[in-house]
């Protein structure tokens, strides 16, 4: 039994290692990808170019800007003349935030009112603008700090924070992670929805079918070379995610490792049956997006999972890259231990066992 | 022009029969759609954060009750901090509160410390948006503790008072239900015109219609026009769906969503050809489209990645990205309406981007088969 | 002849694809009459699919230059898609669109439109027999209808000339006889048509034959004036004592016979040129057996002009010879049927093969020929019935039972991506060969078919003989009891068709079964009994020379296999008008 699959298994090696174009497509394209990717995906607000309209002509509102000025969040500021021209840079996207000091903005502070300071921001882009409000009241709150400090009263206590697992909160270290879990799903689904179509298309999938080859011989020949390879390809990412990118990886790497193995089953079971359910290399391609696609979306990749609806929280339990993000977060920068990866490491393997069995027995279905 | 008729009625009658027409120009839409209108979002939400109370006291009582009154958090309690610290780890915690042993006695002086915030910076928007909440209620109670007890509350303060336009609910879904109209129709513009074409050529169809009079314009415009029709259709029927179900407002003009649509799709069947053209073969095709339209037109658009804070490498590729240009125009029409210093310079860049790809499929693009 | 009436012109042209370095077509110069159909044959990778590109404009060629019905295909391929229909290998048919739909798609290429336009339908689905199936999707035809659909697409619009790239492959001879009767009838309304084969009686057909080999023109002219050739050198050895398929490979061997095949009971020889005729005694074929004088054929003087055909004896013969367990039945069928819905693709199909026998599968298209053979070896399960094979159910112990059979598919299956060496590995491997078991065999089998100098090259890019040789190099390396060839020489040159079969008799001799479907009849000669399957029933069984009998009639009183074929079909035809 088993030197038949290791045949299987060399074939399937040949198959993706001789072609260059695929050997380029699936080793080497995800590291470089990833390369790209981990700049493109931070989520903080940076070189946004913000703008100012001050119709006051005092020293209070002077100092305000002089602090946003010396702040590195804002690098590009621009100043308005009248209020007209608030509503234009708003609309032509010059500016994502206008920041408005009224006329009597230095009066008011001196006579001992509060004021207010306006701020318009752009709802086109609403997550940046919420954390643009995050940087301007954390300025203010300085700021208003200080004023107290000044005039002798005492500030209110202080909360000292502590940032754990990224205390720069570099936003790269926490983009590799999860984008090193979602190029190794696509890498496996890459290779393993298009085998069983592609066989079948080309009609050596009956030659292994009259072959003494059981379904389940043909289910490892075809999974565990599919995991060699994604393995080799997360390696690679993974060396230059450490190395290039200066990504620390704190917990144990057997950990990881061995959750990835059993990830990757999942991802290729759900590759193979979708290529079993496919009669043709084109549905399965198509097959393949419109389950990956939304599978990315709700896997807490770019949007957290705890804020999606309870019964979409549970759609997202059945989606092996939803786990894995969370292994990989707690392996690379939390030290996680061996209980939190075991959590998340049953259902991927339940997810396994059903895809995995399920394609085996759509291998004989689907003959004729 | 009876040719052209002939080809385009056959790609038609093959693109209705195909079932992976309808789920990636229907059913992917769809999904999209309702993920990005119910599931995914990026607004204000509640964190989940464990609240440590070394010692409990009216104090410690009254902070937690103004913590769990908030809209920000959902809060668990605990006498030790080790009891949370593996839920942070495992993420199911975004920030530890510690409220020390001497909160109490410590509490209305200056300059301690008797609150102490742990988050986790795995993920630092979340780490920075837990603290910045913290800070904001921690300032409001005191207030409300001195001005309870009649203290004196000092000078005058300056405070922010935010006007967000055109989303003034701040709902992620009036950006991103736009947005995922570009991904669909790069999809079917990219992808499947790649498909079909490299389907072609490997089952020798294509040596059959080049030997016929047909000639290379004809043959592309008739491929085009049920791709390019297919296209629009699946957008209207987003941006019905978005309206209607979704209720995502828009603002600007049907006409100029059809023309900037128009212009996008021509750029995406450009490269659908092109790539084609080039690979003749439907799984290399397939590979090339996801990584040269599909995966840029996710990330370098604004539609979920913000590009300006991107390195000034990243910056500029994404410039030679049509979706960018696409986002851009479709979040404005659906938000503010026809604002043409975004929509001009935007349609120019699509049409720059359209007749380029279109110059060089036709230059690549050959009549034999040498 | 005078030059004013050629339709084609080729002067010196060569065609060299520079990426592979092959020079594909070498110096050619020919010149193509109209109202006649012109023969392009030759073995596989003659040129004769560039030939046919190079006069439709779809390549350029390297040097020399062609004139199509007066125009250059270089400089104005359009003014020469207007004139010249083509039908590719692949007839260029869209598989998800009706056959109406396909004609609509043509008629709307070459502009034909409105009333001239119905007509034009009328007339060649009236032509082509297809007028019943106008709404059935192409890809649901049979390979004879595709054919002729692919046909009736290129003559939408009546064209000067009509190129057909083998358009008999996969056909079976009820329809190739009609697409020959279609093409005589164009022929009359003076259209040129050039058809390429490879399968040599077809050349006999032809006014005028171009025969190519290795890209070189090595015969222009009548068919007839080449199979003069070999006049008197032809002969029919019958009445044979003891193994015919033995009496063959030893009679091969002797330097006076140039090419002999297997005939039924008998044996066809071709003596070589110049030597003197042997006697049957001296053939080892016993005191009894008769040789006679039999016309030549073309594909006689193909082979003389080849240098004769496989002169080796197969190494298969070496191995081991057993005539034991002669009467072992190794392949069982019992009231096999299969429905798909409400249509019975074979109704309640039996019969037995026993150990060493050839037995055949034939029958037109879309019978229930391939699902016979599918639920033979066990790809299809039956709605009832069984099949045994090698005494086991292939539903029941299927690793094992598929342990004992090899298959060779009928469109080429191996890993086109793969070298030749890594697809023989690979199934070596996966039916348990080891060690220097596995090396032996491969060893054996790559010089018993001559692949040692493709052995790093990729399945894909060999040519199509070899193709079909490393093919059937993989489904025999595990010595398998049971052989499943479906179609195995569909499309293949005579040379190596004889090759394969010499490998065949061979292997039969040490005890191996074979079952085998096949569209060519000269092919179906080699079987020991066949069965002919037509509409789902088996309407005739016994060895070659029975069903033949069974066709004599006074208006043919030698009938061949095809005769018998198209008899036996049409006289099941009537009797199912009657009941």
């Amino acid at each position: 039994m088993w030197h038949r699959i290791l045949a299987l298994i060399i074939k399937e090696l040949w198959t993706n290692a001789r072609d260059p174009k695929t050997r380029w497509v699936v080793l080497f394209s995800p590291p470089f990808l990833l390369l790209i990717y981990a700049f493109a995906i931070t989520q903080d607000v940076s070189n946004v170019p913000i703008a100012i309209y001050n119709q006051d002509m005092g020293v209070e509102s002077r100092e305000f800007i002089g602090r946003l000025e010396g702040s590195s969040t804002f690098s590009k500021i621009e100043y308005l003349q009248s209020s007209a021209e608030i509503i234009s840079t708003i609309e032509s996207k010059s500016a994502a935030m206008v920041i408005q000091f009224g006329p009597d903005f230095s009066r008011k502070l001196g006579a001992g009112d509060d004021v207010n300071i306006q701020i318009i921001l752009d709802g086109r882009r609403s997550n940046t603008a919420q954390i643009l409000i995050g940087y301007v009241s954390q300025i203010l709150e300085s700021y208003n700090r200080e004023r107290l400090a000044e005039r002798g009263f005492s500030a209110p206590t202080k909360i000292v924070s502590r940032i754990w697992f990224n205390p720069n909160l570099k936003p790269i270290w926490s983009a590799v992670p999860s984008l090193f879990a979602v190029m190794t799903a696509i890498v496996g689904f890459m290779i393993s929805a298009l085998t069983i179509a592609r066989e079948r298309e080309m009609g050596t999938f009956e030659q292994l079918l009259v072959s003494p080859l059981k379904p389940l011989e043909i289910l490892i020949g075809k999974t565990a070379p599919a995991l060699l390879i994604a393995i080799t390809s997360a390696t690679a990412m993974l060396v230059l995610g450490t190395l290039v990118l200066d990504v620390p990886v704190r917990g144990s790497l057997a950990l990881l490792y061995l959750s990835m193995i059993i990830y990757l089953a999942s991802i290729i079971g759900i590759g193979l049956f979708i290529s079993s359910l496919a009669a043709t290399q084109q549905q399965a391609i198509v097959g393949l997006f419109v389950y990956m696609v939304p599978a990315v979306l709700i896997s807490g990749y770019a949007t957290p999972v705890e804020n999606m609806p309870d019964f979409l929280q549970w759609v997202a339990e059945t989606n092996p890259i939803r786990h894995f993000i969370v292994i990989c977060k707690g392996v690379f920068l939390k030290d996680a231990p061996l209980s939190v990866v075991f959590q998340h490491s049953w259902p991927m393997a339940l997810i396994a066992v059903v895809t995995l069995s399920s394609g085996a027995w759509l291998f004989r279905r689907r003959v004729s | 022009m009876t040719r052209m008729v002939g080809l385009t009625r056959k790609e038609t009658l093959q693109v209705l029969r195909d079932p992976s027409t309808i789920m990636i120009a229907v059913i992917l839409p769809l999904l999209l759609l309702f993920l990005f209108g119910y599931g995914v979002t990026f607004d204000p939400r509640s964190f989940n954060v464990g609240l440590v109370i070394e010692q409990p006291t009216a104090e410690t009582g009254s902070f937690k009750a103004s913590l769990e009154n908030s809209r920000f958090f959902q809060v668990e309690t605990s006498h030790d901090r080790r009891f949370f610290e593996q839920d942070l780890v495992a993420g199911r915690l975004n920030g530890i509160i510690i409220l020390r042993e001497d909160f109490a006695r410590v509490v209305y002086r200056a300059d301690t410390a008797p609150i102490q915030v742990i988050v986790d910076g795995s993920d630092p928007n979340t780490a920075y948006l837990v603290n910045n909440y913290v800070q904001l209620l921690w300032a409001n109670w005191l207030e409300q503790v001195s001005i309870s007890s009649g203290q004196s509350r000092g000078p005058p303060l300056a405070s922010l008072e935010p006007q967000i336009w055109y989303n003034s609910q701040v709902s992620s879904k009036n950006y991103l239900v736009p947005g995922s109209v570009a991904i669909t129709l790069t999809m079917i513009g990219a992808l499947l015109t790649a498909l079909v074409v490299a389907r072609e050529w490997e089952r020798g169809t294509m040596e059959a219609l080049l030997a016929t009079p047909v000639g290379i314009t004809e043959l592309i415009i008739g491929k085009i026009i049920p791709y390019f029709l297919l296209g629009l259709g699946s957008m209207v029927l987003s941006v019905i769906t978005a309206i209607l179900v979704f209720d995502v407002p828009f603002r600007g003009s049907f006409l100029l969503l059809l023309l900037t649509s128009s212009v996008f799709m021509l750029c995406s069947l450009g490269q659908g050809l092109l790539i084609s053209t080039i690979t003749r073969n439907q799984l290399v095709a397939a590979q090339v489209s996801i990584l040269s339209a599909f995966l840029p037109a996710f990330y370098f658009s604004n539609f979920v990645f913000e590009i300006d804070s991107m390195p000034w490498a990243l910056r500029m590729i994404s410039y030679a990205v049509p979706a960018r240009y696409f986002v851009s125009s479709l979040q404005t029409l659906f938000l503010s309406g026809d604002i043409w210093s975004v929509i001009g310079p935007d349609l120019i860049g699509l049409g720059l981007f359209a007749v380029l790809i279109f110059a060089i499929t036709a230059r690549v693009t050959r009549t034999t088969l040498d | 002849m005078k030059h004013d009436t050629a339709l084609v012109t080729i002067s010196g042209v060569s065609k060299l694809f520079e990426n592979a370095n092959i020079l594909a077509i070498s110096d050619l110069t020919s010149q193509i009459r109209p109202g006649r159909v012109t023969g392009l044959v030759g073995p596989d990778g003659a040129g004769k699919t560039t030939l046919l590109r190079l006069i439709s404009g779809l390549l350029r060629p390297s040097e020399g230059k062609l004139e199509v019905c007066g125009f250059d295909p270089v400089k104005e391929p359009n003014s020469v898609h207007e004139v010249v229909a083509y039908m590719p290998q692949r007839f260029g048919l869209y598989d998800d669109l009706t056959v109406f739909e396909n004609l609509n798609l043509y008629a709307d290429l070459r502009s034909v439109t409105g009333p001239q336009r119905a007509a034009t339908f009328e007339r060649l689905l009236e032509f082509t027999g297809l007028k019943p199936f106008t709404k059935r999707l192409a890809g649901a035809l049979s390979g004879g209808m595709k054919q002729k659909l692919g046909i009736a697409c290129a003559l939408i619009e009546t064209p000067r000339l009509l190129l057909l790239d083998e358009p008999s492959v996969g056909v079976d001879p009820l329809s190739r006889r009609e697409l020959w009767q279609m093409v005589y009838e164009l022929v009359d309304q003076g259209i040129g048509v050039i058809w390429s084969t490879a399968y040599l009686d077809e050349a006999e057909r032809c006014a005028s034959v171009m025969l190519l080999n290795e890209g070189k023109l090595i015969y222009d002219g009548p068919p007839d004036a080449l199979t003069d050739r070999v006049q008197g050198r032809a002969f029919l050895l019958s009445n044979i004592e003891g193994d015919r398929r033995s009496v063959l490979a030893r009679t091969l061997e002797k330097t006076a016979i140039l090419d002999g095949v297997i005939q039924g009971r008998n044996i066809r020889i071709v003596t070589a040129k110049g030597a003197i005729t042997p006697l049957p005694s001296d053939l080892l074929a016993g005191e009894a057996a008769i040789m006679a004088s039999t016309p030549p054929r073309f594909e006689d003087a193909f082979m003389d002009l080849m240098g004769g055909g496989q002169k080796q004896p197969s190494p298969f013969l070496k191995l081991q010879s057993t005539n034991a367990h002669q009467n072992e039945i190794a392949v069982e069928a019992m009231g096999l049927t299969r429905r798909f819905g409400d249509f019975t693709a074979t109704d309640n199909i039996s019969f037995e093969v026993k150990r060493g026998e050839i037995y055949g599968l034939i029958g037109p298209n879309g019978a229930g020929k391939s699902t016979t053979f599918k639920m033979l070896c066990g790809l299809l399960k039956p709605s009832e019935g069984f099949a045994r094979v090698a005494g086991m159910d292939l539903q029941k112990a299927p690793s094992k039972a598929r342990a004992r059979l090899g298959y060779m598919a009928q469109k080429f299956s191996l890993y086109g991506d793969l070298s030749v060496s890594q697809n023989m590995d690979f199934f070596a491997g996966i039916y348990g060969l080891i060690g220097k078991k596995r090396r032996e065999a491969i060893e054996t089998l790559v010089s018993t078919f001559g692949l040692a100098s493709y052995l790093e090259t990729n399945a894909i890019m060999l040519p199509l003989g070899y193709k079909q040789r490393l093919a059937l190099a993989c489904a025999v390396l595990h010595e398998p009891d049971v052989l499943f060839l479906d179609e195995p020489t569909s499309g293949v040159d005579p040379l190596t068709r004889r090759e394969f079969w010499s490998h065949i008799n061979a292997m039969v001799g040490n005890g191996v079964t074979v079952v085998v479907t096949t569209h060519f009849l000269e092919e179906a000669e080699y079987c020991d009994r066949m069965a002919l399957i037509y509409r789902g029933r088996m309407i005739a069984a016994g060895a070659p020379d029975e069903l033949k009998a069974s066709a004599r009639s006074e208006d043919i009183p030698e009938p061949t296999l095809e005769d018998a074929f198209i008899a036996l079909v049409e006289k099941d035809d009537r009797q199912r008008e009657q009941t």
